[in-house]
């Protein structure tokens, strides 16, 4: 373990104190990232309602309903922020559009005429997309964008959000709304509403992944002139890698009057990779210059690009020092996110683990059924999503108390009608506790399901902080880390402050001399049982939030949990936690070169080794409670 | 004294753990016997899948399919001018215990033909007992291939109509050419993934431009395996993920792939694992544009499957039921028995043997299925993208049916080789070159 404590922070960051700064950094997400994802979400769904989309403004008195079909596509990315805009931001950076704005909102007729002549009619474009050929849509999506038309970016989201349709009957493209049992439709050029029909009248437009791409550069293009930054700035990312003069052209018009410091970066990168297929050696220098220390994928490749065709030897060498200070980058990066994928693998294993570090470490039962208390957490979550299927954002939190209570309740009945019997037989413990997991399991079967249910991660859980380019962290795993931290902390002080804690270690350490004091130990038995259960309930809402909820879903983390425990040290909740990290941490080390197998063989062998020489574990408990 | 108290415990223990189990099987059987014991002059069928254990999830809708073709063929009149009788067992996912149910369907119940088997380790477990008592199976899943026996009708696709179309696809129609081979570590991700890289490599792809990840069955913790793909992504190269990732390993998978921002556009997984009875399982946002490669398609628009989605719907009362590949794999399998056993007259295992070779039946998506010499049958290859309401959207499809090939092109020691059960060759391993019957020793 000497070994690996030293190794650990050696590899995984260059500097010292790493830990702690990951744990800041995490905890720096949570108080940040927790606010900003919930206020862009909020943010974008009445911007998106608000949105009287041009052309269909003319039918929303006619039929409310349709008009909401267009809004309420899932705005919960930053993405969609972007359909707010098209119809204004588009006209204003495209002078032949200007005429049109004044009468953009009347009907479409006097629209459709006004364009130059050389550019494709949206409406042949749109009426393409009926075709079932993915070429012809293909064709279809680039016309529409090539058109000119206020409406095409409006109509090209709506085609990636799945909200365009073809009625079967006259090809019509429509938005269609589910309405009982078919579709209420709106004409998508005109917006005029259409009336319901079945659920076989009309099809959607389904398409691939090239479309998919191909749709969103032509957003991208559409809306790289938006008043808002987040839009120019994904709309700028979209066009890195570009090669289209035309698309160069736009950047370089949007990077003169760029204010936003973030889309300026985005630019100028675009602008620098294009930069490198430069005519004049000094003009590729300055763009290899421009690329330094840039994190992109992009940057990179292109300059692998030019370091395998360039002849220049000054271009050359600035291109190597260039890919060079790149790569020290990209390498300090990946240690941070190897030494964050440990720790978030070792926060599951505290979390799985502290449980039972309460009643196996301190009360001394071998409880088999502790991965079925998490089990038992999971399902509660899910439930409490089923109860509140409109507040999904707020349902961990109700969840969290709630699988404390319901796990805990099981514990509390499993001590008292069964453990409380078998005290100080660990083999009929085991025996018995083994039996109430198959109870437990076949009970969530037979009333539940046989089957994984689906648990869904609140918004604020999906997604990733990015921290640079090159290094992401994921939400669910920061905040899992957190939340372990939290959990473990509560527990501590629980156990060191209340006074429930102090009879639980009274009770543990010298049982006959705790009663003689005045200790009920039944009753703490019984409390000190559904505290680990709850515990290991709460440990399941963080796990269903990562894994499948399922009636088998315990059986995964019993073994690990008695791994942590034993390893750090039975009887130690600071053993727990470390253990549990310092497993998390061995086992993303190796994996790289291992491969998940045999990274998690080695861990285990490595474990028995070390049990072998200390067969207390980390944190071995001292005196006289530890001998007895 | 004192020894002897914790011993009676233990045992009561024990005791009142082996009855509930013992109570729990038991309920089945005696329901079985009953229905046994109702006709002498029924015709047996058995259907061999796991309706509890870790393979229930998948296995138990091809009972009720079962159950469904059987009901539907008695009420059309039975076969030979008998009723059909479905026998079932369950194996409970475990592999050895499928060739006991398997030996007691043809030794004791003496059924005509077995549907059953989804793992290749049960499958493996139960061919001995089908060549040694000579009875037939029907195999209705997708499978690694390099394998062809008299008694088995393997009715799902054999690498050729699946894993390879679907690489040929992301090559040619997608341009990608890095490739990530990641699967659960057993024995039909190794060997797709030896056939895939074999195929690749004689295709032109370098060795750096293939990686290979096995993880456990179950695997939950993606992160470091996402980000490790993430990173073979970006280096320039349009890249892909083949996954043979079974079981419900893929949500967390998924989930990651969603996570760390990785789109179907950017790095698209193709699956061959992952169906509508999977995807019902699962949250579908982040899925979306993520492809699958089968032979048949809930969405596909062809009246034959909008009769069996309503014939199943009714018979399962739930219209939020889904259908699947392996069902449609069942109903082919089931209407060539039947077509077999009205041709030959009778439902001994030779005659119908003889008689399959050659018979064809329509599949569910406006085709037809056709029995070959080594009782691999014809199916077209459809390319779906996962969409939101967890169907797939077919973006492809091969313009007939592709014919099933036990023994893989591609390997060095079954490229010669081919499994034909008619005369003169007879031979589930003939090599074409050496002009002889390998037999028994099978080349592994």
């Amino acid at each position: 373990m000497r070994q690996l404590k030293l190794e650990a922070p050696r590899r995984g960051a260059p500097r010292r104190g790493s830990l702690f700064a990951a744990l800041a950094l995490a905890v720096g997400a949570l108080v940040i990232g927790g606010p900003l994802a919930a206020e862009t979400a909020g943010v974008d769904e009445p911007v998106a309602v608000e949105l009287p989309a041009v052309p269909v403004s003319a039918a929303a008195e006619a039929a409310p309903e349709p008009e909401a079909d267009i809004t309420v596509p899932e705005a919960d990315t930053a993405a969609d922020a972007e359909l707010a805009e098209p119809a204004e931001p588009a006209m204003a950076a495209e002078p032949a559009a200007a005429p049109e704005a004044a009468d953009a909102a009347p009907p479409v007729a006097d629209t459709a005429p006004e364009p130059a002549a050389a550019r494709p009619s949206l409406d042949a474009a749109v009426a393409a997309l009926a075709d079932r050929s993915f070429k012809v849509k293909e064709q279809a999506v680039a016309d529409m964008a090539a058109s000119g038309d206020p409406r095409a970016a409006e109509l090209l989201k709506a085609l990636l959000a799945g909200e365009l349709y073809v009625k079967k009957d006259d090809d019509r493209i429509v938005f269609a709304e589910r309405a009982g049992d078919g579709f209420a439709l709106t004409d998508a050029l005109s917006g005029d509403a259409l009336g319901e029909v079945g659920r076989r009248d009309a099809t959607k437009i389904t398409i691939n992944n090239r479309m998919r791409g191909a749709v969103r550069t032509a957003i991208a293009a559409l809306t790289l002139a938006s008043p808002d930054p987040a839009v120019r700035l994904s709309a700028a990312r979209e066009m890195v890698g570009t090669a289209d003069p035309d698309a160069l052209a736009a950047l370089q018009a949007q990077l003169a009057q760029e204010d936003d410091a973030e889309v300026k970066d985005a630019i100028g990168l675009a602008l620098a990779i294009a930069g490198l297929r430069a005519e004049a050696a000094a003009d590729r220098v300055a763009a290899v210059e421009a690329l330094g220390g840039s994190l992109y994928p992009q940057a990179r490749n292109a300059l692998d690009t030019l370091i395998g065709s360039e002849q220049d030897e000054a271009v050359l060498a600035a291109a190597r020092a260039s890919r060079a200070d790149i790569e020290r980058r990209l390498q300090n990066n990946r240690r941070i996110e190897t030494l964050f994928f440990g720790l978030s693998l070792g926060s599951v294993l505290v979390l799985a683990a502290i449980g039972l570090a309460i009643t196996f470490g301190v009360m001394g039962v071998i409880n088999m059924a502790h991965g079925e208390l998490i089990m038992i957490g999971a399902y509660t979550t899910y439930l409490v999503q089923l109860a509140m299927p409109n507040a999904i954002d707020w349902s961990l939190f109700v969840a969290i108390p709630a699988a404390f209570l319901v796990a805990g309740l099981f514990g509390v009945a499993i001590e008292r009608g069964v453990i409380r019997f078998l005290y100080g037989r660990p083999l009929e413990t085991l025996l018995a506790t083994f039996g109430i997991s198959l109870i437990l399991q076949q009970l969530v079967r037979t009333t539940i399901s046989a089957q994984n249910v689906i648990v869904e991660n609140p918004s604020w859980m999906s997604g990733s902080l990015q921290i640079n380019p090159a290094l992401s962290l994921t939400f669910n795993r920061l905040y899992i880390l957190v939340f372990a931290l939290l959990v473990f902390f509560a527990l501590l002080m629980i156990l060191k402050r209340t006074a429930l804690g102090l009879q639980v270690r009274a009770v543990s350490q010298n049982r006959a001399m705790a009663r003689a004091m005045g200790v009920r130990s039944a009753r703490v038995d019984a409390l000190t049982f559904g505290l680990g259960a709850g515990i290991a309930g709460v440990a399941g809402v963080a796990l269903s939030q990562l894994t499948n909820v399922g009636p088998n879903m315990g059986q995964a983390y019993i073994i690990d949990s008695f791994m942590v425990v034993v390893f750090g040290g039975v009887g130690n909740l600071w053993g727990t936690l470390v253990a549990g990290l310092t497993l998390g941490v061995a086992n993303k080390l190796m994996e790289p070169w291992t491969g998940a197998v045999l990274a998690k063989i080695l861990v285990l062998v490595f474990i028995i080794l070390f049990i072998q020489r200390r067969p207390r574990g980390l944190f071995p408990q001292r005196g006289r409670a530890a001998d007895g | 004294m004192r020894k002897t108290a914790p011993v009676a415990s233990l045992l009561k223990t024990l005791a009142l753990s082996g009855a509930l189990a013992l109570g729990l099987g038991a309920g089945h059987l005696s329901a079985q016997e009953e229905a046994a014991a109702s006709g002498e002059d029924a015709i047996k069928v058995g259907v061999l899948h796991s309706l509890s254990g870790t393979m229930a999830i998948s296995e138990t809708t091809l009972k009720d399919t079962m159950l469904m073709l059987i009901e539907q063929q008695n009420e059309k009149g039975g076969l030979l001018g008998k009723q059909l009788e479905a026998v079932v067992v369950d194996p409970a996912s475990d592999w050895p215990l499928f060739a006991e149910k398997a030996r007691e369907l043809l030794e004791k119940e003496k059924v005509a033909a077995v549907f059953g088997c989804w793992t290749s380790v049960s499958r493996k477990s139960v061919l001995p007992v089908f060549e040694e008592l000579n009875g037939l199976l029907f195999y209705p899943v997708q499978y690694e291939g390099e394998e062809s026996s008299r008694n088995v009708f393997y009715t799902g696709a054999a690498p050729n109509q699946q894993a390879i179309p679907a690489v040929d696809y992301l090559k040619d129609e997608l341009g990608v050419e890095r490739w990530v081979l990641a699967g659960t570590d057993y024995v039909y991700p190794r060997t797709t993934n030896k056939i895939l890289e074999a195929y690749l490599k004689q295709n032109g792809v370098a060795e750096e431009d293939i990686m290979i990840n096995y993880t456990p069955f179950g695997h939950s913790d993606w992160q470091s395996i996402v980000a490790d793909i993430k990173k073979f992504g970006s280096e320039g190269k349009k890249t892909a993920v083949v996954s043979t990732i079974n079981g419900d390993a893929n949500v967390p998978f998924y989930k990651e792939l969603g996570n760390q921002g990785i789109s179907a556009e950017d790095i698209p997984v193709v699956a061959f694992s992952v169906g509508e009875e999977e995807l019902s399982g699962i949250d579908t946002k982040p899925l979306v544009g993520h492809l699958a490669a089968w032979n048949y398609f809930m969405s596909v628009d062809a009246p034959e499957n909008e009769t069996f989605i309503e014939t199943w719907q009714d018979f399962i009362k739930s219209d939020q039921r889904v259908t699947n590949d392996p069902m449609e794999a069942h109903k082919i399998g089931f209407d060539l028995w039947v077509k077999a056993v009205e041709k030959a007259g009778s439902t001994d295992p030779d005659k119908v043997i003889d008689a399959i070779v050659g018979l064809e039946t329509g599949n569910l998506t406006g085709g037809t299925a056709k029995m070959l010499p080594n009782h691999h049958i014809t199916k077209p290859v459809l390319i779906g993208e996962i969409q939101e309401d967890g169907q797939f959207a077919v973006v492809w499809q091969t313009e007939e049916e592709v014919p099933g090939d036990a023994w893989s092109d591609y390997l060095e020691g079954s490229k010669d080789l081919v499994g034909d059960w008619t005369d003169p060759i007879n031979c589930g391993n003939y090599n074409t070159k050496t002009k002889e019957c390998l037999g028994a020793v099978a080349a592994e």
